[in-house]
């Protein structure tokens, strides 16, 4: 794998790539994500990159209505909520990520432990393009 | 187990102030700051020179985002006459007075100071409350706040995984806010001193001056179903499973045990004192329980010498309605998954075996963020001496009580425990 900084600032890079990466300590086998430059088991320094294969179950999660700015600005508000959620993945770690494909409206209808698949939601144009993580129903 | 931890010299309470909690257009953090101040120096039975004060210790969250100006330290060491002497701001987001309150514990113990003021004031209503869910945002773990995660999103994902473990459901939040909601009817600086109840005649008042059809519900319970009365604002959290936008402030002067009956006879002293800090959602091994929330508890009863049976009553810090289930377990007045059970059953009412809350909590006192955890251990001053008016808890020989302050979705947590001899 490449050099990169076992960083917030190389994960998201990653995600704009539509990997979900996170960093494994090379000495005691410790999984992050998002990436641990410092193994906070062992405190060795030497990590790896490890590509998340994106399957997971959903662990918890809540529909939002009242929205920040920024969510707003993506055309969320009190009539057209968003689900955000926390994924336990296959590998055995947890993320926090965006529930897509679900019905925010319908949060009754969402269930804990349903299988999920991860996807990538791009926004924004060129330079300022974001991507947040998410997952939908398999 | 926790290593055994004392201070090197005793701590006593011997003053306290709060101001009404609430959203005011026409006072800001220093007027509320200065209420708070009035009533702590009227507080202190055999009075005492204002100038004799050390040093502040100040919590403040964000009146940075909130007001736009920051370094509330001096400006209210100025507000009170103390500067040129120190004046320190603390912040651990919602819990940012509780640790000045702890960092004037240490200043005292330490044997620098003997005379120490600690407080906290916060001024959150002059926003929107978009803005306002941004603001608190800012303490969340970063990871969260990027996908969405507005500060009730987060606790609404605890509250799912809460019920997916141990079966309960919103029905059991809402006994939570009843609860609240009914101790607080006492308390004339709660912010919304009205029991459900009393808000439903409120709304039927004022569909009835509108000319509208009158709602009806059955019961509170009903009120509490009706997505008109109490819309989704983070499912499974409804407005009225969340505490309110609110400015305030509260102060409390502490003093070296020995020098304490200088200034009353009835002082409270320090016995316990913990804290801890968290990892945010995707970090936390279980999400029905908060690992900095029992280190504090395990640092203050190791302290203390205490257990949890030993508490008289507690506040516990309800910015939402689960955190307060999910924290009477992790203080172990209740066992895990027991929390949401022991508050149908009624043993956190205020004349129950545990009261939590009596001040009616966040959700009905109001959480100006940064004058919250003093805001709590007011509550413990007032009860402990016996000067909670209508809601004073019905226990002979009070004697011990607590107070639970959290910060951010966790990330930082205290407990408090003081008594009276």
């Amino acid at each position: 794998m490449e050099e990169r900084p076992f960083s917030d600032i190389s994960y998201e890079q990653y995600l704009k790539e539509e990997k979900l990466m996170g960093s494994r300590c090379k000495k005691c086998g410790a999984l992050f994500v998002p990436p641990r430059s410092i193994c906070i088991k062992c405190y060795s320094s030497e990590m790896e990159w490890v590509e998340m294969k994106g399957d997971g179950r959903l662990h918890a999660f809540t529909c939002i209505t009242v929205a920040p700015p920024f969510m707003i600005e993506q055309g969320y508000d009190r009539k057209h909520p968003y689900c955000a959620g926390v994924v336990d993945l296959e590998e055995g770690v947890k993320v926090d990520a965006r529930i897509e494909g679900v019905d925010a409206t319908k949060p009754e209808e969402i269930t804990i432990g349903m299988p999920l698949k991860v996807t990538f939601l791009h926004w924004g144009e060129g330079e300022n393009q974001e991507t947040f993580l998410a997952f939908q129903p398999v | 187990m926790q290593k055994k931890r004392k201070l090197g010299r005793g701590v006593a309470v011997v003053g306290a102030g709060m101001s009404k909690f609430g959203m005011f257009k026409n006072k800001d953090s220093k007027d509320l700051f200065a209420e708070a101040f009035r009533e702590m120096l009227e507080s202190v039975d055999k009075g005492f020179d204002p100038n004799d004060i050390d040093a502040l210790y100040l919590g403040n969250f964000s009146n940075d985002f909130f007001m736009h100006q920051g370094h509330w330290g001096p400006i209210i060491s100025d507000l009170i006459g103390l500067a040129p002497k120190p004046a320190t701001r603390t912040e651990g987001a919602c819990a940012s007075s509780a640790l000045a309150f702890r960092e004037g514990v240490f200043a005292i113990a330490s044997g620098f100071y003997d005379i120490v003021l600690v407080g906290g004031v916060e001024e959150m209503s002059k926003r929107t409350t978009e803005e306002v869910a941004e603001g608190l945002a800012l303490a969340e773990v970063p990871y969260e706040a990027r996908v969405g995660f507005t500060f009730p999103g987060v606790f609404g994902a605890l509250a799912t995984a809460y019920f997916a473990k141990y079966g309960a459901n919103r029905e059991h939040l809402m006994n939570v806010t009843i609860k609240s909601h009914s101790n607080a009817r006492l308390n004339p600086k709660a912010q919304f001193p009205y029991s459900i109840k009393d808000m439903m005649n409120l709304k039927i008042e004022s569909a009835k001056k509108k000319g509208k059809p009158l709602p009806h519900w059955e019961d509170e319970k009903a009120f509490l179903r009706d997505p008109n009365a109490n819309p989704v604002v983070a499912w499974p959290m409804l407005l009225y499973d969340c505490c309110p936008i609110s400015d305030g402030g509260a102060c409390m002067l502490l003093v070296g045990e020995e020098i304490a009956k200088n200034f009353t006879d009835d002082p409270l002293y320090v016995i316990g004192i913990g804290q801890g800090s968290g990892k945010g959602l995707h970090a936390a091994k279980d999400l029905t329980t908060m690992e900095a929330t029992k280190n504090a508890a395990d640092e203050a009863y190791g302290m203390s010498g205490l257990k949890p049976s030993d508490i008289q009553f507690s506040e516990v810090h309800d910015c939402f309605s689960i955190a307060e289930l999910i924290h009477i377990e992790d203080l172990g007045f209740f066992k895990p998954g027991e929390g949401y059970k022991a508050v149908a059953e009624g043993l956190t009412k205020r004349d129950g075996p545990m009261p939590i809350n009596t001040s009616g909590g966040l959700k009905c006192k109001g959480h100006p963020v940064g004058a919250t955890g003093i805001g709590q251990l007011f509550e413990v001053w007032k009860q402990l001496r016996g000067e909670a008016g209508e809601r004073q808890v019905p226990k002979k020989d009070l004697r011990i009580g607590a107070a639970h302050n959290l910060g951010g979705t966790g990330g930082t947590c205290t407990f408090t425990i003081l008594e009276r001899r």
